[in-house]
């Protein structure tokens, strides 16, 4: 046995830090395709851009254009009292698609609450994001289905865990080869999400340390929303959260969130640079929530219209329709097919919320342990007789 | 059958655990090559290497955090938080995503960590070095909380706790550790089942009930009284959550008198669970009201005073003449 592995002093990886240079505060970005449509150049991202498929920029489209769809109609079932809360996406979609198209199935990912973009590219039911938020679920789907863990509310409590579970994988890894394996047995990465908010929580800091000390196959991904719902991501650092990554020891990268070819670039970098063994990298994706935090929130009341307005034009979905029509890689009947697919999914995301029925308390008392509990037992048992104390009193009401 | 301290035992049943379980690994500050500060991991990370006895960063949420991701992945940690006092930054983890990730899965997901704490005062240590903060965890469900009083349910408790397939939080006398004690490794006896309470000695005037540290004294005040003409039963409750009610009922139909004792202030406690239990199962039982005997609703006092603070043999005898006098 060696001792601790440490980053190596040259700290690997870092050209494409290059955003970051010197002391002061950069806020140059990864950028491939501008709110204009055209697709720029960048020295190390190009060539991740040039591998897509028009098949796959199609996808990116079809998936923006998808989520987005499902935000309104959940939305919508909010507003008419069918879910107690929402928590929109809308203007977040590239970094969600693009970052989820990036990774592999055995990757494995730990979401905030708003990541209903990356759940799709996951296969996660879409339906199934909602029983939460309906209240008849804390969780709603099996993660271990596709490797995409439950929705985690007290913020950034999950980039620890995406650090210990990039351990284990490290740990299977070497398990893995001590058993012959091949050197690729067994290769895969994390990615904690987490927004500009809950990166002054102490458990980003926290598992930035775990994981630079172990170099741990994880890649943070930030979306800078620029708002923790009302508070300004100015309160929450003076300098591009990208920036920190250097003070932990490996490389941070800013991109343009709303470019979905360069988010999904940099992301597959970042998943192929944690995965080779080389550690954590930290994306910034800078974005902007041009909805509200969620159905409770009012964001008139701490930001101006016209801040908004500048996002929307720089809207991630109308800059890649610009793109794949001036390059002919979709036509009309494209769109329309995306528009009747979105609303498709909207009348079934509809149906099955309308259809879901409230689960009994005595299911409750069934995983508050693994085990078997005395007490636990007990309290259910007196509920039983309580209840059975009721019956008889909903006939007669009826009657 | 050998005879070991508490703190050997420990690390003995650690030893057992990692040569038995693959899966199982250890976390903590300074518990490498150091051993830890109180050496219960002593020589570990020669034999099993650093990845499964792994040095941390000085980070308790880290440690948890970390922890319940490996658990998520199929790994087995055990974590030593190194003071009792030193919790806090992990209790955010411990209380909102440990304690209910099964709960919140619907049984899809295990999270079966194990959190090692040295608690308790008596050992003339600085602030935070001498809490007992059991019922902060025991008002949480989703935990188990254990706390063995000698070196045989030291050795079996802690195999037991990495075997559960549910988190439990793993309380150390840290006072005790260097109590010695008969260990049969190759039998637990009556320690195979870790919720189970022990009546340690019989009686039949009353019971005393005590956890972790104040076992000996419990033991110790039961003698004392048996000079003066009194039959104590002393129970080592040995889990504090779940709490083996059934035999501390017991008990009590037999003695009709309660005293619980543990460190921790009694307002708002586990000896005040135990006596509304007890008053539920047993009111005709009872030939005086359930008594406490524990810490005061103060912060843990500096080390000069601790022994006024801490319940010894004559608080006990204290409350057990009030309760005879009743």
């Amino acid at each position: 046995m060696g001792s601790t592995q440490l980053p190596a002093p040259g700290l690997e990886g870092m050209q494409a830090d290059r955003q970051i240079v010197g002391d002061e505060p950069s806020t140059e970005m990864v950028q491939l395709l501008g709110p204009d449509g055209k697709l720029g150049a960048d020295p190390v991202f190009s060539d991740y851009a040039k591998r897509l498929e028009p098949e796959q920029l199609r996808g990116f489209y079809a998936d923006m254009a998808k989520i987005r769809r499902f935000d309104q109609e959940a939305t919508a079932l909010q507003r008419q009292g069918e879910l107690a809360l929402w928590v929109p996406l809308t203007g977040q979609e590239a970094a969600q698609i693009g970052s989820g198209r990036a990774t592999q199935p055995q990757d494995y990912i730990f979401p905030t609450y708003r990541e209903h973009g990356v759940a799709l590219t996951r296969n996660v039911d879409l339906a199934e994001l909602l029983r939460q938020f309906r209240g008849i679920t804390n969780g709603g789907w099996d993660p271990n289905e596709n490797n995409f863990h439950l929705y985690t509310l007290v913020l950034a409590a999950q980039t620890l865990h995406a650090v210990g579970y990039a351990m284990g994988i490290q740990r299977d890894q070497k398990a893995a080869q001590d058993q012959g394996g091949s050197k690729d047995a067994g290769k895969a990465a994390v990615v904690a999400y987490f927004g500009d908010g809950a990166s002054s929580e102490g458990d980003v800091h926290e598992s930035m340390v775990f994981a630079s000390s172990y170099k741990a196959p994880v890649v943070f991904f930030c979306q800078n929303n620029h708002y923790a719902i009302s508070v300004p991501s100015s309160v929450q650092t003076r300098v591009p959260l990208a920036n920190r990554a250097k003070g932990y020891g490996f490389p941070g990268i800013r991109v343009d969130g709303n470019d979905v070819i360069a988010v999904h670039a940099v992301t597959e970098w970042a998943l192929e640079h944690a995965r080779e063994g080389n550690g954590p990298v930290l994306i910034e994706a800078y974005t902007y929530r041009v909805g509200a935090h969620t159905t409770a929130d009012d964001p008139t009341k701490y930001r101006l219209k016209e801040e908004e307005t500048s996002w929307r034009d720089k809207d991630p979905l109308e800059r890649l329709e610009t793109y794949l029509r001036a390059e002919g890689l979709a036509d009309d009947d494209f769109f329309a097919k995306v528009k009747a697919d979105g609303d498709e999914l909207a009348s079934y995301i509809r149906r099955t919320t309308l259809e879901l029925k409230a689960p009994e308390i005595r299911a409750s008392f069934e995983n508050v342990y693994a085990e078997a509990h005395p007490l636990v037992a007990e309290e259910l048992a007196w509920f039983e007789e309580y209840s059975a104390g009721f019956e008889g009193d909903e006939e007669e009401e009826a009657n | 059958m050998p005879t070991m301290t508490i703190a050997k035992a420990i690390n003995e049943g650690l030893r057992a655990t990692l040569s038995k379980n693959p899966k199982s690994l250890l976390m903590g500050e300074d518990i490498g090559k150091l051993g830890g500060v109180y050496r219960v991991t002593d020589g570990l990370i020669k034999e099993f290497g650093e990845d499964r006895v792994v040095d941390t960063p000085l980070a308790e949420s880290g440690i948890i955090g970390t922890a319940i991701g490996l658990a998520l992945r199929g790994y087995k940690p055990v974590c030593e938080i190194q003071f009792d006092g030193f919790v806090f930054p992990g209790f955010n983890q411990i209380t909102t995503q440990l304690a209910k990730m099964h709960a919140r899965s619907h049984g899809q997901l295990n999270v079966p960590v194990v959190i090692r704490i040295p608690y308790g005062g008596g050992i003339g240590s600085v602030e935070h070095h001498s809490e007992s903060p059991e019922a902060l965890f025991a008002h949480t469900a989703g935990l188990r909380i254990v706390s063995p009083s000698n070196a045989h349910d030291a050795y079996w408790m802690i195999q037991q706790s990495v075997e559960s397939k549910d988190p439990v939080i793993f309380f150390e006398p840290k006072r005790r550790y260097w109590l010695k004690g008969e260990v049969d490794t190759q039998e637990p006896g009556l320690a195979a089942d870790l919720h189970k309470a022990h009546v340690l000695r019989q009686g039949t005037d009353a019971t005393i009930v005590a956890y972790g540290p104040l076992v000996p004294v419990a033991l110790a005040a039961a003698n004392a009284a048996e000079e003066d003409g009194h039959s104590l039963e002393v129970i080592d409750l040995r889990s504090i959550s779940p709490i083996d009610f059934d035999t501390v009922t017991e008990s009590v139909k037999k003695t009709g008198r309660l005293i619980i004792a543990h460190e921790a202030p009694t307002f708002g406690g586990i000896g005040g669970e135990i006596a509304a239990r007890i008053s539920e199962r047993a009111f005709l039982h009872l030939e005086a009201p359930v008594l406490r005997v524990g810490g005061f609703h103060m912060p843990y006092p500096v080390a000069k005073v601790e022994e006024d603070y801490l319940p010894d043999i004559d608080r006990i005898l204290e409350a057990l003449d009030r309760s005879l006098a009743y």
